[in-house]
């Protein structure tokens, strides 16, 4: 028989019938719509409700509605910023803009530093050696059962007992720890330095091409090249001798003791450095159990499997067990930078001016607390839906494939 | 076989159950889990140095150079010279001692105090009965009602013959206990709810707003919830009715705990067979019948491991409201330092914070943990 | 008791002239105070298929996973290839180079493909170039009969098809000895027979075998020898035959007993 018989089931001679919806209680359908109806109905009414008092509440207090604020001169004092600030010609929305980078700045390095930590600590935990898997046991426990506003306020302590910039703490002329805060030697920028950036960007290429050819190395002929002295020369050599080449001057700005305080170099204020260190050390012991959990997560047969293929521990590491543990950790992972940043918010208690702190300033000033409160939950929901985004994407691209 | 040759066999064999010296006791252990490898032996070397150091200092700082109580001037206040010239050397837990009661009950008037401390313990008590599995029936849930109501007439008084304290004057541990405790008794139903209407296939409108309501609070932080409540509530009320500071914060930490309570019940719900749903509506039980009896029951002891963790999440957070202006226990510490003669000792304040903080949330999650290892195991085949 | 063996292993290594592969001589371990494997002493010879079994917690998993030193035994010689089982790392590299292993949990690598589930070892730990690598693979999975299920993922795979790209991993090394440990406990009844089939190819093309199971069906079919472990020790061993149809001691007779019953 020539060819083969079409399956009747797919080339459809007649549609499903249409579902007709019938006005009695018995049709589940119309049950839904009516909950729907009145559940909907009954949160629209409260909302009505809430509005209107709002609306009277505010008019009687004479407040504005409206974001025209966001254009008024701020007059609001900023301990540091990214951008220049003026208090008496800047707006608010320019104050508030200063918010976000102030938290964004506290939220990158932060979880770039925890991140660290915490892999650490967690790697520790999984040691043959029983002080040190005690004692990041003990670490973990102990920093996760104590609020984090507290240990703010016992890092900020902390800080104010260093002694005065006239009796620093430091290293050298380079790093100098004071109750002001952390003081430190800066490159001052030449021009001949954006040379040796791109130097060094172009070495990271490098490096990535390199490891490129390595691996097409390994697959046509079975030997791996080292990529180890590629990586030095690359990173370090290169753009060192086009620094050399094209004169950058090595100048270091070095901070200096006039009168109470130093001028010059970099800084960072105390309440900065106390969120920072605080986020870091609380984070990084969530972070220590997620790591840890996830390498114990995976089962002791695939360590067992590639050993007995005669593979060495290195290559089991990087081959088999870490893409199978992250795919573990990654989730609660960025769950937990979610949560970094949003603890950031406690910058407020210990006199950092993030976001929140600024708009509340802001509300304070101008009486429109609603446009204040949208705003900060409008800036920490964008950032939480990015993350969000990246994640189920994440999560999809890279999901054991099943039946 | 020989009689000679089994007799000689049965001590040749009893001889070798014993495992070699180099196998087990205590040097064996302390090779293989101290000194397994060089790097191995330096790490013990450096972290044991290390640890004895901090062991030693913090010894003769806390207990053995301490002051633990200073004299009081003729003008009633505290004089801190002793401690003052201590600093660094020793801990001035004077200033526990001293202030401990204004710490733990905030400006909840002296003589009263009693009812605050009963508080105390009956919350204790809650929690350890709601922790033992006997007690997971129905009951438990009237339990908390009877407990929970005891707890606010022993505060307020005006009844019985007690004195009337307003809210006002509340603080301290209490204030924690009782932030925490009813943002649990009713963010936990409302969670129950929000997740069941979230997985809802029948109604979207249903689900949209449990969505909304989730992803809104769960993006953002705490503080922006209490800020919301302390400053929004004030304008959706009408002219003249007040909602009290703590009213306000009590509400937000029940909408806070609510939502993210709501993520964890919809992960048990998520992980129950489908199949048991499915037996329940061929046996023809309605909805609300078949959520209450079949679904909720199982799905909840599930994540009763992630909901204890969860409430310790809570449980620290109640903190935050130091920043709205109410006087829970971090807040009383801070107040406590800000009497003149004290300022310089936050370090023993903090500690002594911290100890009760790790009391309950170290038990807590120590629970937690025993919960899980028993659950896991039951599944286990 | 326990006598038995040594004279055995020696007498039967005496009528071969040749070395044996795999030397287990006084071998004792102990998991802290519980003494799990006691005086076992074994030979296999080149190409001999040796099957072991016995009650749970006899220790044959235990001796078995001795020999690539996935456990680490603490009095007595083992001696695989030639090559002593010590603490040193080179020497157990080139053991567990010429050692394969299957698993009663097949134990492959979830997130990636058979085909390189199968290649990974040769690439890494022989410096395979790719092509060859793959080509090596695909005879395997040829050889085990599927080669379509190449590019799947094993999460995709049934339970029986699993186990035999486990055995295909396995066999892409190119090792002198097999060992499995219980291949076919962890599998649906209809799928035994896919993989024991298997077994018995590669026991007919001549690969040294050390085999953990319960299949006596398949000791039978294949086995140069079947050895008997109880509580840790050597208990008898001999011809299939012999073992089955005439056991010695009285605890063989009761393992047969309770085995045979469920059959």
């Amino acid at each position: 028989m020539a060819g083969t018989v079409a399956d009747p089931r797919l080339i459809g001679s007649r549609a499903a019938p249409k579902k007709h919806l019938r006005l009695s209680w018995s049709d589940p359908l119309f049950r839904a719509i009516v909950w729907q109806v009145v559940i909907v109905g009954i949160v629209v009414a409260i909302a009505w409700y809430l509005i209107g008092n709002t609306n009277r509440n505010l008019a009687s207090r004479h407040i504005a509605t409206g974001f025209a604020f966001l254009n008024r001169v701020a007059g609001i004092p900023i301990g540091e910023s990214m951008i220049s600030y003026n208090p008496s010609a800047d707006t608010y929305g320019r104050a508030l803009i200063i918010g976000i980078l102030n938290t964004l700045q506290v939220a990158v390095i932060g979880i770039v530093l925890a991140t660290i930590l915490g892999t650490l600590i967690g790697i520790g935990r999984l040691s043959n050696n029983f002080l040190l898997a005690k004692l990041t046991a003990f670490y973990v426990e102990t920093l996760r059962d104590i609020p984090l506003l507290l240990q703010l306020f016992f890092w900020y302590a902390i800080l104010q007992t260093l002694p005065p910039p006239k009796a620093a703490l430091h290293i050298g002329q380079v790093v100098f720890l004071t109750n002001r805060g952390l003081r430190f030697e800066v490159l001052i920028w030449h021009p001949a330095d954006t040379w040796v950036l791109v130097a060094f960007i172009i070495g990271i290429f490098g490096v990535i091409a390199w490891h490129r050819t390595a691996r097409r190395r390994q697959e046509a002929t079975g030997r791996r090249p080292r990529t180890w002295p590629m990586a030095l020369a690359s990173l370090i050599a290169f753009p060192a001798v086009v620094g050399f080449a094209m004169g950058a001057p090595l100048d270091l700005e070095a901070p200096e003791l006039h009168g109470f305080n130093f001028q010059g170099g970099g800084s960072v204020s105390p309440e900065f450095f106390a969120l920072l260190l605080g986020l870091v050390v609380y984070t990084a012991a969530y972070i220590a159990e997620i790591v840890r959990s996830g390498i114990q997560a995976v089962p002791l047969g695939q360590w067992e499997a590639a050993g007995a293929l005669g593979l060495r521990r290195s290559t089991v590491m990087r081959q088999v067990v870490l893409p199978q543990a992250l795919r573990v950790i990654v989730p609660p992972m960025t769950s937990q930078y979610l949560n970094l940043t949003k603890n950031s918010s406690l910058a407020i208690a210990i006199g950092f001016q993030d976001v929140v702190s600024i708009a509340n300033t802001t509300m304070n000033q101008t009486g429109q607390a609603i446009e204040g409160i949208a705003y900060i939950m409008a800036v920490y929901l964008t950032i939480s839906l990015s993350i969000s985004l990246f994640m189920n994407w994440y999560n999809a691209r890279i999901a054991l494939v099943e039946r | 076989m020989s009689q000679s040759a089994a007799i000689a066999d049965a001590r040749y064999t009893a001889a070798r159950e014993r495992p070699p010296a180099g196998v087990t006791g205590p040097w064996a252990w302390a090779r293989r889990n101290l000194f397994g490898s060089w790097l191995s032996t330096a790490v013990t070397l450096l972290l044991g140095y290390l640890i004895l150091r901090i062991l030693i200092s913090f010894v003769s700082w806390a207990f053995l150079n301490a002051i633990w109580t200073v004299p009081y001037n003729a003008q009633g206040v505290a004089d801190t010279g002793a401690c003052q010239l201590a600093k660094g050397v020793g801990a001035c837990w004077a200033i526990v001692t001293d202030k401990y009661r204004l710490i733990l009950f905030g400006r909840y008037p002296y003589q009263e105090q009693w009812r605050p401390a009963i508080c105390v313990a009956l919350f204790i008590m809650l929690y350890v009965v709601s922790a033992m599995r006997s007690f997971w029936r129905k009951e438990l849930a009237l339990i908390w009602i009877a407990t929970l109501v005891v707890i606010g007439v022993l505060m307020w008084g005006g009844v019985f013959g007690l004195q009337m304290v307003t809210e006002d004057f509340w603080g301290g541990l209490p204030l924690t206990l009782i932030l925490a405790t009813f943002g649990l008794a009713f963010g936990f139903p409302l969670g129950v709810l929000v997740a069941l209407g979230r997985r809802s296939t029948s109604m979207p409108a249903v689900k949209v707003i449990c969505v909304i309501y989730v992803e809104l609070i769960r993006g953002v932080p705490l503080i922006a919830v209490l800020f919301m409540a302390s400053v929004m509530f004030p304008l959706f009320m009408p002219e003249g009715v007040n909602i009290d500071k703590l009213l306000r914060a009590q509400i937000a930490v029940i909408l806070f705990s609510g939502a993210y309570l709501a993520e964890v019940v919809r992960g048990g719900l998520q992980a129950l067979p489908k199949g048991q749903a499915e037996a329940a509506d061929a046996l023809g039980l309605s909805y609300w019948k078949k959520t209450g009896f079949i679904i909720l029951p199982q799905a909840l002891r599930l994540v009763i491991p992630p909901l204890v963790n969860t409430f310790i999440g809570f449980f620290k957070d109640t903190s935050l409201v130091l920043i709205v202006g109410l006087f829970d226990l971090l807040a009383m510490g801070k107040v406590a330092l800000t009497d003149p003669p004290w300022q310089s000792f936050s370090t023993e304040v903090y500690l002594m914070l911290a100890v009760i903080y790790i009391a309950f949330c170290l038990a807590m999650s120590k629970y937690s943990r025993g919960l899980e290892r028993e659950l896991s195991r039951a599944h286990r085949r | 008791m326990s006598q038995i063996m040594p004279d055995h292993a020696v007498a039967h290594m005496a009528v071969e002239d040749a070395p044996p592969v795999i030397l287990l001589d006084k071998v004792n371990k102990w998991y802290g105070a519980l003494h799990v494997l006691r005086d076992v002493s074994m030979a296999v010879a080149e190409k001999e298929r040796v099957v072991v079994c016995g009650p749970s917690g006899s220790g044959k998993s235990t001796m078995i996973r001795c020999i690539n030193r996935l456990e680490v035994h603490q009095e007595g010689r083992i001696v695989v290839d030639g090559t002593e089982l010590t603490d040193d790392l080179r020497a157990l590299d080139t053991i567990r180079r010429e050692v394969g292993m299957v698993f009663q949990s097949f134990n492959l690598f979830p997130h990636l493909t058979i085909l390189e589930n199968c290649t990974l070892a040769p690439i890494w730990v022989r410096k395979m170039p790719r092509a060859e690598a793959d080509d090596l693979a695909m005879s395997y999975l040829s050889r085990v009969k599927i080669p379509e299920q190449a590019k799947k993922y094993p999460g995709q795979l049934s339970g029986g098809q699993q186990q035999r790209v486990a055995i295909a991993r396995a066999l892409c090394m190119r090792p002198k000895i097999m060992l499995f440990d219980e291949p076919t406990s962890a599998l649906d009844p209809e799928m035994i027979k896919e993989v024991l089939d298997t077994m018995v190819e590669l026991a007919e093309d001549g690969m040294t075998m050390v085999c953990v199971t319960h299949e006596m069906g398949f000791a039978r079919q294949v086995a140069d020898r079947v050895v008997f472990m109880d509580r840790g020790e050597i208990v008898e061993s001999g011809t299939p035959q012999r073992m089955f149809e005439d056991p010695q001691t009285d605890r063989l007779k009761l393992f047969l007993g309770q085995i045979l019953r469920g059959h």
